[in-house]
């Protein structure tokens, strides 16, 4: 958002992280159990460990260019 | 003709209620924690949002227009999302399954062009006449007449669409968790209410960003791995012309996947449009109609910090528009081939009307009314005799689903716990980033261009800042009611393109004329709107009691729905262009003068600074131009 204020960035980031972080884990988790759910086609490609991971470095990327209070 | 009843009367729509609520499909899915715990991040920050930005939105020109200081990113993102409610997410996913790519020209020829010349040519006059909203234009260039007319039909367009938006969230909760419709209704209402009712057009648009962000980040799985297991294009491609063969005899089984090479004839394609109707009545005026003067997608414009962000604005968003059929339409395509009943055979879609006639009543665990839902599976669907009949009689696994329901239901089949959070989401948020558009656009105009000219003159700024607040509350809780008019559709976006038939075409021709010639007057102005509104309406009665007049209105007996209400929109700018252009030339014009800032010819546009070249809006504009024909060479 122009003018003062957290930036709009900075909120999607943080989002990003949130939710990157909590789909990775359990992409982690459900390769080392093996426990995949019954009813979802292609858990052979392990989506939410690289979709996870993905949605962490940019959630990462934004949190850290437009943390509040750095210089713009 | 499946659309919106206009008049049809608040009790007709509550009989309806019951039978909705009766829906007995099992769940498709149960939500696990770690889903729940995505649903609830989200919703708790979109409302922290709203409470992080009231003490930002105290005046008036902070709460209607966002303190106009929005970059051209975030206002052309908003411009995008603004359009990406249940309309853009389950409403074209489930146009594609019924028509294949054709849908694909309601994001490309009915946006791009459309959007690149409100950039280039229309924002100017909008932005240098500071006006607040379309209907405030209106008032600048025709008065108080016709300014009244536009908002009036206007407001009552944005409660019925936000309408759509509910209806279309609540849904998606129906058939993926079992959730009761109106609770969802009511949750999401509640949210946004709060949330745009805090923070005003600012916090509106922050969430579309928000949302915008979330949809793809939500979404975009659906098609990667649908492509996967369909073998890629090729293989989709393949599988949808073996699976098709019982389509109409004139329709060449690939038409599904092109764009113009069907369109000479309303038989020989899916949709039964002709290219006449794709090229004038929805690439020029719903089109122009919708993405030039609905303030629901022109406020986040609106409230640019300056007139080259303001211009920038929609060509950054044209770039997205070209890209979301990626995922939209291919999931639908993909859920042709890919959906599976549970004994593996192919899932095929029916009608919302088809669902609504074969309710299993909830005592018996059979369907309710077994005579009506033969009959309209026999009328309405193209299911085998074999399955109907396993429809009939109950057999486990063989409850119905809409075509609506095509973009849920390949979410289900591909996303695991956490991911199908974040797919939910991605669609609640769509929704939501369409419902607080229409609140947020209907309080502007309810505050602005009705309650101030015709009721308070004389209120302070805080106190049109109450009643922007007080509108949006009760602009959620009418849209609620209007929420369940849509269950009498057959498909959400023959309702939604009715609405626009109504209301938009005529504006498109008042502005234009407006905008382009000097000579238009004051009461051509108001004239040319309110007659291409009733024009619209009655062509719309015409046709839903006499359906042999579609051949009139559209042309063809051949013509679909659809394609009436894109003639039909044509017709009604046609008319309200005919009327300005008479009536101007029998009544006085204003002093060229008195036009500044309003008409292309008397307005002296502000010389803006100028910018390396990769910030020229210019540029960007014809790269948008490029991709666009290659588009749709590539898709002929």
């Amino acid at each position: 958002m122009h003018g003062s204020g957290i930036p709009i960035w900075f909120f999607i980031g943080v989002l990003l992280l949130l939710y990157g972080v909590m789909i990775f884990s359990y992409g982690i988790f459900e390769l080392a159990t093996g426990n995949y759910p019954p009813l979802v086609e292609l858990t052979n490609l392990h989506t939410p460990i690289w979709w996870g991971g993905i949605l962490t470095i940019l959630g990462v990327l934004y949190v850290v260019k437009f943390r509040p209070g750095r210089a713009q | 003709m499946f659309g919106l009843v206009p008049a049809l009367p608040a009790a007709g729509a509550l009989a309806h209620i019951p039978a909705l609520l009766a829906f007995s499909a099992l769940p498709l899915a149960h939500l696990s924690p770690l889903d729940m715990a995505v649903i609830v991040i989200y919703f708790g920050m979109t409302v922290w949002i709203g409470f992080y930005l009231k003490g930002r939105s105290n005046t008036s020109e902070e709460f209607f227009m966002a303190g106009r200081e929005m970059t051209a990113w975030i206002a052309g993102l908003s411009f995008v999302s603004a359009n990406m409610g249940s309309l853009e997410l389950m409403g074209w996913a489930g146009s594609a399954y019924q028509y294949g790519i054709l849908a694909t020209h309601w994001y490309w020829i009915g946006a791009i062009p459309a959007m690149l010349f409100l950039g280039l040519v229309m924002m100017p006059f909008y932005y240098v006449s500071k006006t607040h909203s379309v209907p405030g234009y209106l008032d600048l260039r025709f008065g108080g007449a016709a300014r009244s007319v536009a908002a009036v039909s206007f407001a009552t367009e944005m409660i019925l669409m936000s309408g759509v938006n509910m209806f279309a969230m609540a849904v998606v909760m129906k058939v993926v968790l079992g959730w009761d419709i109106t609770f969802s209704i009511l949750v999401s209402s509640v949210a946004v209410a709060l949330y745009v009712g805090l923070g005003g057009l600012r916090s509106a648009i922050f969430n579309e960003v928000l949302q915008f962000v979330l949809i793809w980040g939500g979404a975009l799985l659906v098609p990667i791995l649908g492509l996967v297991q369909a073998g890629g294009v090729e293989g989709l491609k393949t599988r949808i012309i073996a699976n098709l063969h019982t389509a109409s005899a004139s329709i060449a089984p690939d038409s599904y996947f092109h764009l113009w090479r069907d369109t000479g004839h309303f038989a020989a394609n899916p949709m039964g449009v002709h290219w006449t109707g794709i090229v004038f009545g929805l690439g020029f005026v719903i089109s122009f109609g919708y993405w030039t003067t609905d303030f629901l997608v022109v406020q986040s414009v609106l409230a640019a910090h300056n007139l080259r962000a303001a211009r920038m604005a929609p060509i950054i968003g044209s770039f997205f528009k070209m890209a979301v059929p990626f995922i939209v339409i291919l999931p639908g395509l993909l859920g042709l081939v890919l959906l599976q009943n549970p004994d593996h055979s192919r899932r095929q879609l029916v009608g919302e009307d088809v669902v609504k006639s074969c309710v299993v009543s909830a005592s018996e665990d059979k369907v309710a009314d077994p005579q009506a839902c033969a009959t309209a599976m026999q009328t309405k669907s193209t299911l085998t005799p074999e399955y109907q009949k396993s429809v009939l009689t109950g057999a486990p696994g063989t409850e119905l689903h809409s075509y609506n329901e095509a973009l849920p239901l390949m979410m289900v089949r591909y996303c695991g716990p956490g991911l199908l959070g974040l797919g939910i989401t991605a669609l609640i948020a769509g929704f939501m980033s369409g419902m607080a558009g229409n609140v947020s656009a209907f309080s502007t105009v309810w505050t602005y261009d009705i309650y101030k000219p015709l009721i308070n003159k004389k209120g302070s700024d805080s106190h049109y800042v109450l009643v922007g607040r007080l509108s949006i509350m009760i602009g959620v809780a009418v849209s609620i009611g209007a929420a369940y008019l849509v269950m009498h559709a057959h498909g959400i976006m023959d309702y939604v393109q009715a609405l626009f038939s109504f209301f938009i075409a005529p504006l498109l021709g008042a502005i234009l004329m407006g905008m382009f010639w000097k000579r238009a007057t004051a009461p051509a102005g108001f004239l040319g709107l309110l007659i291409g509104i009733i024009t619209s309406v009655s062509l719309f009665v015409w046709v839903k009691f006499s359906p042999a007049a579609v051949a009139t209105v559209a042309l063809s007996p051949d013509a679909t729905d659809m394609s009436a209400n894109l003639y039909r929109a044509l017709w009604a700018f046609l008319t309200s262009v005919a009327v300005i252009f008479v009536v101007s030339l029998f009544t006085k014009p204003r002093p060229v003068a008195e036009l500044d800032g309003l008409v292309y010819g008397a307005t002296k546009l502000p010389k803006e600074p100028p910018v390396v070249f990769y910030k020229n809006e210019y540029l960007w504009a014809v790269l948008v131009v490029v991709i666009f024909a290659t588009l749709n060479i590539l898709f002929w």
